[in-house]
């Protein structure tokens, strides 16, 4: 059951701003009703927290610096069964500490919002440069099988408005949705509009209101594999939850057919909701002969190749995935049945295009234009490879 | 085995309201520490008062991280060393409630040890209780942070050649606002101390020295659970107040049992609320503090809830 309400004002901070990325993603966060913060310092990610830090005595909020990326998802683990809404934020090496316990919410159904503000890896990499590297890091990261929601914005303006989708998601498929934003889109600064609280639709939390003794922590196998209800501590449910594979009380079984409903329900709860949870900006896919796809910051320097292809007389469509998990198969099995070439700009050295190889299936050439991180492609780098799709 | 005589003695079992009586038989070996300390931890829980909704238990990984899974409160089985991050969360998300992190000397003193550290610096408002049995029960007898020097393990097949931790010297060190250390032999004291725990404010510690027959006592041949508690009988000294630089453990030396330290300081909550009333001022609405109108709103939220359960 998904219930919409009017976000609460008081973390709105409505009216125009002049803003980067990272602080509107806590404006976002807040607007969508988020108290609880906890998070550890890692560039170039810091000024979510900062701001989270400095807001959260006005809004009645709680921001805590962990002692390390490991112990600030955990505590969201904590902070969401404790009744609140949860955000943490963080860059590739907090990201990969992150990832164990981003199992244990994604096991024990747990609703949370982590941004991962990209920089160029491996290791410590480029801490303070652009990247989009860890886009399969956060689809298959931590161990076993699992599903999780991915969006990536493009702006300041879409790190506020994807937060806030971000924990709609997060609330309605009990999953940790991450919100794959990167350096540059961080640390720019645009005009970011905050509307009024009472144009904000939040969703709230699906809590159980049953009785005490028949509350189920899970439910598996629902129409459309829809989460069941949660409760917080505290209220007299004492529930358990576990990281092993559990029934629909949480008690662990460790059976090969609890495994297959356990696991099944974890997967199927996002795949069969995908044409729900998909978002993309789709623009002249009739009649193209090469599309771009692209997401996240490049999607930004794909227009201005896309406009230039067409310029010459190339008949380019622009294709820009918001949701980049789970990935957008059908629209690109539909475009690569369709054009010349399908071509994918991103900063690293070549994830999100391999799902479209595997959707393209051999029907249309697929061209990457990868990078080794650092930087934003150079436009013509993208129109040249659409002018090889074309050829 | 009489099984129908073994589920009427669930039936009976003076825990029964305090345990998930559907989920035994539980795991642990004849003889293991374990069982001892989570009985009187339901003692203690018994005797505090406490309403039971209002006290959650969190657990890492391990032989001891089980005791989530069997005790009927609102309970959390997390990931190894993460109990502690995991309870700070709860804490502060929800700061009614009474917290407590069950778990092992592996789970929390090596992996969770960061974790260990900074929630007693912080003076966090949990009770940590750990079972100290020296080894991973787990995972087959390996040497932990709290293996003593020379003892046998199964990654230390010729001794233990590493210097182990003390912990209630570790948790002083760090900020830890009480501290007691008890056997498993010591079954009230135990109980004693964890209810003090769950009554003080800050980041409370209790630590049981209990035995693992199956593996530390076997490969030590220390022989079973009874000879375990011969050796607690004749070298646990109780030495309430004892400075914690003095209560190390040798292999199979004196153990110095009490209680160490207990002594009032803020908690991390304290000092949030303090600190920005100080800085703010009065605009500023203490976190986590139910007013006669929060209590209200919560109160009409839950009645709205009710009727729209029908």
């Amino acid at each position: 059951m998904v219930r919409k309400v009017k976000a609460d004002p008081k973390g709105v901070l409505e009216g125009p701003h002049f803003m980067d990325g990272d602080h509107a993603l806590a404006e976002g966060a807040l607007a969508a009703g988020c108290r609880f913060f906890a998070g550890y310092p890692i560039t170039p990610s810091t000024e979510t927290a900062e701001r989270f830090a400095e807001r959260c005595p006005e809004v009645g909020g709680l921001f805590i610096q962990m002692e390390d990326e490991i112990a600030s998802v955990t505590a969201l683990i904590g902070g969401a069964w404790g009744g609140q809404k949860v955000m943490t934020v963080t860059s590739g090496p907090g990201m990969s500490l992150m990832l164990e316990n981003i199992g244990l919410a994604c096991m024990t159904e747990t609703p949370m919002v982590i941004a991962n503000v990209q920089r160029g890896g491996p290791s410590t990499g480029l801490p303070t440069l652009t990247a989009q590297q860890d886009m399969m890091q956060a689809r298959w990261g931590s161990h076993g099988d699992y599903r999780v929601i991915a969006l990536a914005p493009d702006s300041p303006q879409e790190c506020f408005d994807l937060a806030i989708e971000a924990f709609n998601l997060a609330e309605t498929y009990r999953v940790p949705v991450l919100i794959m934003t990167d350096e540059t889109v961080g640390h720019m600064h645009e005009k970011v509009v905050i509307p009024p609280a009472s144009e904000i639709e939040v969703v709230e939390r699906n809590w159980y209101t049953g009785p005490k003794d028949q509350y189920k922590p899970f439910k598996f196998g629902a129409e459309n594999y829809m989460p069941g209800p949660m409760v917080k501590i505290g209220d007299g449910y004492r529930f358990h939850i576990t990281g092993l594979v559990h029934d629909e009380r949480g008690y662990p079984q460790a059976s090969v057919e609890a495994g297959k409903i356990n696991i099944t329900h974890l997967i199927e709860k996002i795949d069969s909701n995908r044409d729900k949870i998909v978002r993309f900006e789709a623009d002249q896919l009739d009649g193209a002969e090469v599309v771009v796809v692209s997401y996240g910051i490049t999607s930004r320097i794909a227009i201005k190749a896309v406009m230039d292809a067409r310029k010459e007389g190339i008949k380019t469509g622009n294709f820009r995935m918001i949701t980049c998990w789970p990935f957008p198969e059908k629209q690109i099995r539909e475009i690569a049945s369709k054009v010349k070439a399908i071509v994918v700009p991103e900063i690293n050295y070549g994830q999100m295009v391999l799902e479209v190889e595997r959707m393209a299936a051999g029907k249309c050439k697929v061209i990457s234009v990868n990078s080794t991180g650092g930087a934003v492609h150079d436009p013509n780098e993208i129109l040249a490879a659409i002018k090889e799709g074309r050829s | 085995m009489n099984v129908n005589a073994n589920a009427n003695f669930a039936q009976d079992n003076p825990m029964s309201q305090f345990l998930r009586m559907e989920r035994m038989p539980h795991i642990w070996c004849p003889g293991c520490g374990i069982g001892t300390v989570v009985t009187a931890f339901a003692e203690a829980v018994k005797k505090s008062g406490l309403d039971l909704d209002k006290i959650a238990i969190v657990s890492g990984i391990g032989c001891t991280g089980r005791t989530a899974g069997y005790v009927k409160l609102d309970s959390f089985h997390s990931t190894h060393g993460r109990a502690i991050p995991l309870a700070t969360g709860l804490k502060l998300a929800n700061p009614e409630m009474k917290v407590v992190v069950f778990s092992g000397d592996g789970d929390l003193t090596s992996i969770g040890g960061n974790h260990f550290i900074h929630a007693a610096r912080r003076n966090m408002d949990i009770t940590v209780v750990c079972v100290n049995n020296f080894t991973y029960g787990m995972t087959g007898g390996q040497m932990t942070p709290t293996t003593p020097h020379t003892a046998n393990a199964s990654t230390t097949p010729y001794g233990n050649y590493e210097y182990p931790f003390s912990l209630p010297f570790l948790a002083d060190a760090c900020g830890a606002t009480y501290i007691a250390r008890w056997t498993s032999l010591h079954a009230r004291q135990i109980s004693g101390s964890i209810k003090e725990a769950l009554n003080h404010k800050g980041f409370s510690f209790v630590e049981v020295i209990a035995p693992c027959t199956t593996l530390y006592q076997r490969r030590n041949r220390l022989g079973d659970g009874l000879d375990a508690l011969e050796y607690y009988q004749n070298d646990a000294e109780i030495a309430h107040g004892l400075d914690t630089r003095q209560v190390d453990i040798d292999y199979q030396g004196k153990i110095k049992v009490g209680k160490f330290v207990e002594k009032q300081k803020p908690t991390y909550l304290d000092n949030v609320n303090q600190h920005y009333a100080q800085v703010i001022g009065d605009e500023y609405e203490l976190y986590g503090k139910t007013t006669p109108e929060k209590e209200a709103e919560a109160k009409a939220k839950a009645e709205s809830a009710a009727k729209g359960a029908v």
